[in-house]
């Protein structure tokens, strides 16, 4: 996209804000197929076992971490492009 | 899970039922609106020069956030999903609550993955994946590899639409009687299927894009009913789980077994892990996805729906829970654990808002097929008809001939549905999930690296195939002799797991070894004709253009 402007990318791959990114990214990953941790019928919620609201709760847990996720690789793009155009 | 002499009686117990007048009223309104709109989206942001796979197969690239996450919502969350995960559950209890946790690994997935592919594809004026993979390593044998699998396993996921819409007729007591003529009998679902077939050939992708707006605002509406409605009238939750255990506790289909339970127990743990695991891996190779997403305005477009599309893993987490209200509510399925859901609607339902339930469904039914079938034919027109049988197609040909194979697609799914029973839609979704896995090496691994070679991916891919669909022949059930189910015991490790993840990795596997076995033997490699810069563009960038001009769909770009 920026060949001509800006050389090759030298910048490092690995960069801190992507090694967050990925760990809110993988996190579920973790949690999810742990199922040992969660196979069990106590605490219920409203009488709903807690195998079944857990995994419901990791709907939302995962859905904020896809969001941090997302605004950090944003935020990073932005900067990059800010800094590689110019 | 049926056999024939249930059917028959799923049938005649519909048959002496009667019709629901204000039900089937409700229903045919909303039907009725819903082909009014498909046919009306031909008109919908319809651009200038529209006789090409871009406009029809993936309305012109254009949508923004809100209509992809209608599409992918409309796509990903099908009919079949509706009726089946309630329905596993009645029968089976926790392990069919695994479509929660895959789901939820769906979107990280998507997130890291296919922004990437979106770049490369906008960039190129790729429309399938097979035109990726031709791309990326200069292999047509490969490219058709990709292109087959994706057509085989779509066809019966749209066989499986129908399937999920006569569920919703039998109780809606138009399925026919045992007796009747078969075209009276099947008169209903092949009007539904005409008007599908006829919208998705004149509006492509705009259609089920329109029609998902309707889909998914009564399906919400649906379940957000359910889930407070039904609950109350049944005693609370406590008593609806109190019940669901004493179920699923007692002896089921398997002798010395219990039907289920209520959590997974240690020994199916890993069959529940590496089915959620293995079917988010393979939901986002399905063809109908990647159209979903590719379809989107912007590389953004798709983050940003990650992070809103959960929330239908979160109606589906509720809607789950329907099957263990359908066990305390005693819903008489008729030996079809399919009928649980519609039956229990109806049971629980006033008339007039069952048929908005089932308009629900049956809506829901029409989006995904017609999805589907636009990407089947995307598929073959871009990879079996360009590639091979007539390379010079103007992109006007390639667009009727995508409208024409889109009709095929849909015929032959009827064709299945209507002479073949329900299983045998049932055992090939399965296959197709397992068989659309194997592709993943070629695509994702093309993605991120050039790493592997074409021939190793290429035989990796006919071992994961030749595996898996040998392992899940060899499962029984005890209702069939073979494809019984879809998770069998892991070689080397001994636990119960998903046939299509083992093939996977033996996949994968295969592809590491051959690739060092080529690199080291000069085997040819093909040509790349991306480049690493190619896979981070975004509109708007310099030498992106935002919108393709029609004829990129014909000349790839860069040679």
């Amino acid at each position: 996209m920026t060949q001509s402007a800006a050389p090759p990318d030298r910048r490092p791959v690995i960069t801190p804000t992507r090694v967050i990114a990925g760990v809110c990214l993988i996190a579920p990953f973790v949690a999810m197929l742990w199922v040992s941790s969660y196979a069990r019928v106590e605490p219920t919620l409203i009488g709903i076992p807690f195998f079944y609201w857990y995994q419901m709760a990791w709907v939302l847990i995962s859905t904020v971490l896809t969001m941090v996720a997302y605004k950090l690789v944003q935020r990073e793009q932005r900067a990059r492009k800010g800094g590689g155009s110019q | 899970m049926t056999n024939a002499p249930e059917a028959a009686a799923v049938l005649a117990g519909s048959a002496t039922k009667g019709v629901n007048g204000v039900a089937l009223a409700v229903f045919v309104f909303f039907f009725l609106a819903v082909t009014v709109m498909g046919f009306l989206a031909a008109r919908w942001r319809k651009a200038d020069e529209s006789a090409n796979l871009d406009e029809w197969g993936l309305g012109g690239r254009s949508f923004g956030t809100w209509v992809t996450w209608f599409l992918l919502g409309g796509d990903l969350y099908t009919a079949y999903t509706f009726v089946a995960v309630p329905a596993a559950i009645y029968a089976a209890g926790a392990a069919g609550f695994f479509a929660v946790p895959y789901t939820i690994l769906v979107y990280p997935l998507i997130f890291t993955f296919l922004p990437r592919l979106w770049s490369v594809s906008h960039k190129h004026g790729y429309v399938t994946t097979s035109d990726f993979v031709r791309g990326r390593f200069g292999s047509k044998g490969l490219s058709l590899a990709v292109a087959l699998t994706g057509i085989l396993a779509t066809m019966p996921y749209i066989a499986l639409q129908l399937v999920g819409i006569q569920a919703v007729l039998d109780v809606l007591g138009i399925g026919g009687g045992a007796n009747t003529n078969w075209f009276v009998k099947d008169l209903p679902l092949l009007i539904a299927f005409a008007v599908l077939a006829a919208y998705t050939y004149s509006s492509g992708l705009r259609a089920p894009a329109l029609i998902a707006f309707v889909k998914d605002g009564l399906i919400y509406l649906v379940i957000t009913v359910a889930i407070i409605y039904i609950p109350i009238k049944l005693g609370g939750f406590d008593a609806i789980f109190h019940s669901a255990g004493k179920a699923l506790s007692q002896p089921g289909a398997v002798p010395g077994k219990p039907r289920g339970e209520l959590v997974s127990g240690p020994n199916a743990q890993w069959a529940y892990a590496t089915l959620a695991l293995g079917s988010a891996l393979a939901l986002f190779m399905y063809p109908h996805s990647i159209t979903a997403t590719l379809s989107s305005r912007s590389r953004n477009v798709i983050r940003r729906n990650t992070t809103i599309l959960p929330l239908y893993s979160l109606m589906l987490g509720l809607l789950a829970l329907l099957g263990f209200m359908a066990i305390k509510a005693g819903t008489d399925i008729q030996g079809n654990p399919q009928l649980a859901i519609p039956q229990l609607f109806e049971d629980m339902f006033p008339s007039w808002f069952t048929g908005v339930a089932f308009a629900a469904i049956g809506i829901g039914a029409l989006v995904p097929a017609a999805i589907m079938s636009i990407a089947a034919a995307n598929l073959f027109t871009r990879n079996v008809y360009k590639d091979f049988l007539k390379p010079d197609a103007t992109p006007a040909q390639e667009h009727k001939v995508a409208k024409l194979v889109s009709l095929l697609v849909k015929v032959g799914a009827l064709v299945f549905v209507l002479t073949m029973d329900k299983t045998v839609a049932i055992n090939f979704q399965l296959l197709g999930g397992i068989w659309i896995l194997q592709t993943m090496p070629s695509l994702v691994g093309g993605l991120f690296t050039r790493w592997f070679h074409r021939w190793a991916l290429l035989t990796g891919w006919a071992v994961g195939m030749l595996y898996g669909t040998l392992a899940a022949y060899g499962v029984a059930s005890p209702t069939q002799a073979h494809f019984g189910g879809s998770s069998k015991e892991i070689p080397g490790i001994g636990e119960i797991g998903y046939i299509g993840l083992t093939a996977f990795v033996l996949n994968v596997v295969v592809s590491v070894v051959l690739t060092f076995a080529l690199k080291a033997a000069k085997a040819p490699d093909g040509i790349d004709e991306t480049s690493p810069a190619d896979y981070t563009a975004d509109a708007g960038d310099r030498g992106v253009v935002v919108e393709l001009p029609p004829a990129t769909a014909g000349a790839p770009a860069g040679h």
